[in-house]
């Protein structure tokens, strides 16, 4: 008996665990691949299942940088996670898109859009605060002059803890 | 996940930011229509700011696509059943 109730409660920890979709952008800017798997193992730590999707040098950074998958878990191509969202077969509690240019920009008003996802948008690059006054939907911004250093958006996403939301 | 990479098209505009697309689109399209991200356009979902300006030119359409290290490309593809599809959207 004492058996079967571990059972039904794991099931139940397993179906109310939450999950995030990092969605990456464009990996030109070094700190991307950083902060994603410092993300990844915040939300891991918090109880958080994370997903990343991204183009295949988006993904392959962190799969070279993480090969026994301490961090990393499911990655996905991004077309194909948009493609699951919009039909309505997948859909994640939080949402982080990783923003550099007016393309990152584009996929995170998308998420907004056809996910219910909580949107935070992780802004980063020379070019950070043009692009944080360009974004005029809904979301949580996350921002940092970061290039090359990851520190000062490391020290953002700290502030925010959106982890233990 | 549709190809418009296999698509026979033409690109009007590209390094241009997403607002310049729309506003191309509204400016020299006297017939558009908006829709929402998500979107089926040529079996793809499209990816943009909301409203995302669709142009119709004759049997011309005439989309953003976004790509993440890209950026944004104004195309434009000749398809009669698309552009009717869309000119049906009120």
């Amino acid at each position: 008996m004492y058996k079967n109730r571990g059972l039904i409660d794991l099931a139940d920890e397993v179906k109310s665990q939450r999950s995030a979709l990092l969605v990456l952008g464009c990996p030109q800017v070094p700190v991307q691949t950083s902060i994603a798997l410092y993300l990844i193992h915040r939300l891991r730590q918090a109880g958080i299942s994370p997903v990343v999707a991204g183009n295949r040098s988006a993904v392959t950074l962190l799969v070279v940088a993480d090969p026994k998958r301490h961090y990393l878990g499911e990655a996905l191509d991004l077309d194909r996670a948009i493609d699951q969202i919009t039909e309505k077969k997948r859909d994640f509690d939080l949402c982080f898109v990783f923003i550099h240019n007016d393309a990152g920009v584009s996929y995170a008003a998308t998420m907004g859009a056809i996910s219910k996802a909580r949107l935070y948008a992780i802004i980063y690059g020379e070019h950070y605060d043009k692009i944080v006054s360009s974004i005029e939907f809904p979301c949580i911004n996350i921002a940092a002059n970061a290039v090359h250093n990851p520190m000062p958006l490391k020290k953002m996403l700290d502030e925010v803890a959106p982890w233990a939301v | 996940m549709g190809c418009i990479e296999s698509l026979p098209y033409e690109v009007i505009m590209r390094g241009g930011s997403f607002k310049e697309c729309r506003d191309y689109v509204r400016k020299q399209f006297g017939e558009s229509r908006d829709v929402q991200p998500g979107f089926k356009i040529f079996d793809t979902h499209i990816i943009g700011v909301p409203p995302i300006s669709i142009g119709l030119d004759g049997d011309f359409v005439i989309f953003p696509f976004t790509k993440p290290c890209h950026g944004t490309f104004l195309l434009r593809v000749e398809d009669k059943a698309e552009a009717d599809r869309l000119r049906k959207r009120k």
